[in-house]
Order: structure tokens, then sequence, then C-alpha cells
């Protein structure tokens, strides 16, 4: 290659390397900002602000979801294995919401450890399948390949 | 080693002079795959367990994403080649890259905020994968707005080389920011080491799109390529020989 040639060619490797670390070392200190939700644990273990806006993620405990019978006021648990927590609600919950199914809130965290919120979102995972593999899936019950995220968390703990 | 091939894949004139009696061809084989795909994917395709028919955007979405993010790397690449060896094609490649790229991704964007209604409950989130992805649009909106700051070609040329360089650090981002962070976005469905966690008779019709999007994109990168060439060669005694032909066979 031409002398010349190449000494371009590594001005630009050179860029591309440079900016690739800068905004390495950007994104590695900005990582904890870059998470859309905090987990189950930070909220439980008090790392997550109370009182201010944030978003909280999670795996809703079959079971724990409670309706108030007259309002739309209604209280479900998150979990991420091991820690859980409440959270309280009032309006009209996405149509993927389901018990066993993760989900993302945004409110604030009392400080009694619920979390109060104005939001919620259902957090899809990454299976697709047709009904009636779904169908058969479940009646195996082998704790099936989907919602791997929260269906492989065991919840009795 | 003999360089000359290399050389002549940066001439616009021999590219025009190889490509301009089939593009028009591949086009219409790209047309058709995109229609068969979506024929397939929309009317033949089972519905998913949870969301119903709202899936059936992946057909749309899954293709533009992938290709917005595999037609950065082109557009860096052509400019990479243009800084380096200064040969023209490629910049004009770059150039053209670029609004094409830009259509992508805002497409990508669209048909995830459609989705995200019906699944998630929101149509936007600022969540890290949709949030570089915006960066991602500006980016090329940007590349696209800095080839008609310069009245300079070549400056232009290298400019908009430059950031197209500095922006495929967004790409790995965009890709990755699913495993690396807790997102809203569900990390990848088709996956090449494992086993992808979507139907058969779902991923199919998916692959056929994908292929699909990515003939259509090297079809509208070379037409428009071919375009842009006859556009900045103007004034070159080949364009010049081509269109008084073209006037001479008309008059005639």
């Amino acid at each position: 290659m031409h002398p010349l040639r190449k000494q371009r060619l590594i001005t630009v490797i050179f860029i591309v390397i440079a900016s690739s670390a800068l905004v390495g070392l950007v994104l590695y200190a900005l990582s904890e900002n870059l998470n859309h939700f905090y987990p189950p644990t930070k909220i439980v273990s008090g790392e997550a602000p109370v009182g201010k806006t944030i978003r909280a993620g999670g795996c809703v405990v079959p079971g724990s979801v409670k309706r108030d019978g007259k309002t739309l006021v209604v209280r479900f648990d998150l979990t991420g294995g091991t820690a859980r927590f409440s959270v309280d609600f009032e309006g009209i919950l996405p149509d993927l919401f389901g018990e066993g199914e993760a989900a993302v809130v945004i409110g604030q965290l009392e400080s009694d450890g619920v979390f109060k919120a104005t939001e919620v979102l259902a957090k899809h995972d990454e299976n697709y399948m047709p009904p009636e593999v779904d169908d058969a899936l479940n009646a195996d019950n082998d704790g099936s390949e989907h919602q791997r995220t929260c269906e492989a968390l065991d919840y009795a703990s | 080693m003999n360089w000359q091939w290399f050389y002549q894949l940066g001439s616009p004139k021999w590219f025009y002079q190889k490509t301009h009696y089939w593009q028009h061809w591949l086009g219409a084989f790209a047309l058709m795959m995109l229609v068969v795909g979506a024929i397939w994917g929309l009317a033949f395709t089972p519905m998913d367990y949870k969301q119903g028919n709202s899936f059936r955007i992946i057909y749309v979405h899954v293709p533009a994403s992938a290709v917005s993010l595999a037609g950065f790397y082109i557009m860096a690449l052509a400019g990479a080649a243009g800084l380096i060896w200064r040969v023209k094609l490629q910049y004009t490649v770059m150039s053209v890259a670029a609004p094409i790229g830009a259509i992508l991704t805002f497409l990508s964007l669209v048909t995830g905020a459609i989705w995200g209604k019906p699944t998630w409950g929101t149509y936007w989130q600022w969540d890290a994968r949709i949030t570089f992805t915006t960066v991602q649009f500006f980016l090329y909106l940007g590349i696209i707005a800095l080839q008609q700051a310069y009245r300079n070609q070549n400056t232009a040329d290298r400019a908009c080389a430059m950031l197209a360089l500095v922006g495929t650090v967004n790409i790995p981002i965009i890709y990755k920011s699913v495993d690396w962070w807790y997102t809203l976005h569900q990390p990848a469905t088709l996956k090449l080491t494992e086993k992808s966690s979507i139907a058969p008779e779902m991923a199919y019709p998916l692959i056929w799109m994908i292929l699909a999007y990515y003939i259509c994109y090297v079809w509208l990168l070379i037409s428009h390529t071919n375009a842009a060439s006859l556009r900045r060669e103007r004034k070159s005694s080949w364009v010049q020989a081509l269109f008084s032909d073209r006037n001479a066979t008309k008059v005639t």
C-alpha cells in the first residue's frame, strides 16, 4: 500500500478507536443512569431514592394481584427472585399485564417501602409463538421456554 | 499486488456501465420479495399467543432496524474508503446511503411506537435502545445536512466521512443495549449462536423479510449511486457523451 494511503488508513482507524474509547468511558461513567428502571433488589435494599419519580421493574408475583371491587385501585407485588415489593396503582393496566409476567412501573417509592405507581407498562419478552404451541407447552407444564426471565423464578421462596 | 481491479471499483463510469442494465431488474425482484414476504407474514402466519395480531409489525420493524444498523456500517466503510483512497464513487455511495438509512431508522422508530402502545402501554419511553436509535436517526440527518453545508463537494464528503466514522460507535451500543442495561425493549429474538425464541413458522417469513430488505437496500444504493454519479459528474465527458447520444437517438 502507498505510504500516504497507509497513513490515512491509520488516521481512520485512530478516529474510530479514539471515539469508541471516549464514548465507552462516558457510557461506563453513566452506566447506572442508563438503566431504564431499578430492579427489585435495589428498591428493597434502599438504593433507590424515596419520594422521587423513578421507574422500577420486575416480575408480577402470581396470586399477588388484588383489585378493589369498586375502584380502579390495584395492588400487586414485583419480584426479581428474592427481593420483593408491593406496588399500588390506580388506573387501567395494559392488556399484556399479567401474573408471572414482567412489568415496569413509574412512580414514587414511599418511605414504607410501597411503590405508588402513576403508570404501569407491560414489559414484553423476546418469545413469539402461535397460541396452539403455547397451549401445548402449558399442557405439559414443564416450565416451558416462554418468559424465561419471569417463569424461571421460584415464587414460593 | 495488482490493485487495478480495486481502482476500477472507484470509477463512477465503470460502476454505471456495469450496473445500470440490471439495477431495475434487481428493483423488481426486491419489490416482489417484499410483497411476498408481507403477504406471508400478514395473512399466512399464525398470530402470537400473547400479542395477537399486533406482533405482525415485527415483519417491518425488525428488518428496518437491522438494515438501518448495517447501512450505517456500509456508509462509514464507504466514507473510510473515500478518505483513504480519495476515490469518487465511494463518497457517492456514502452520500446516498444517508437518506436511505434515515428513512429505515424512521420506519423502525415509528413501527416500534405503534407496536409499543398495545404491548407496553406507551408509545415512547426513553429507554437505552430507543434513545440510541433516535441518536442514530439524527446522525443520519446530520450527514444529509452536512452534505448540503459545503459548497465544495470534496470538503462536504470528507466531513461526512468523519461524522460517519465517529457515528459507528453508536451501532454496537444500539445492538447490545438490551443486554447491557435494564431496558423496556426486550432482548433479541433471532439469535445466531443459540436457539431463537420464536416459533419456526413465524421465523421463516421474518428471515425472508430481512433478506428482502437487504436486497431492496442494495437496489436503492446502486440506483441512487448511479443517479448521484450522473449529477456529480455532469461536466465529465462520459456523462456528456451519454446524454448527447440519447438526445441524438431521440431526435432521429
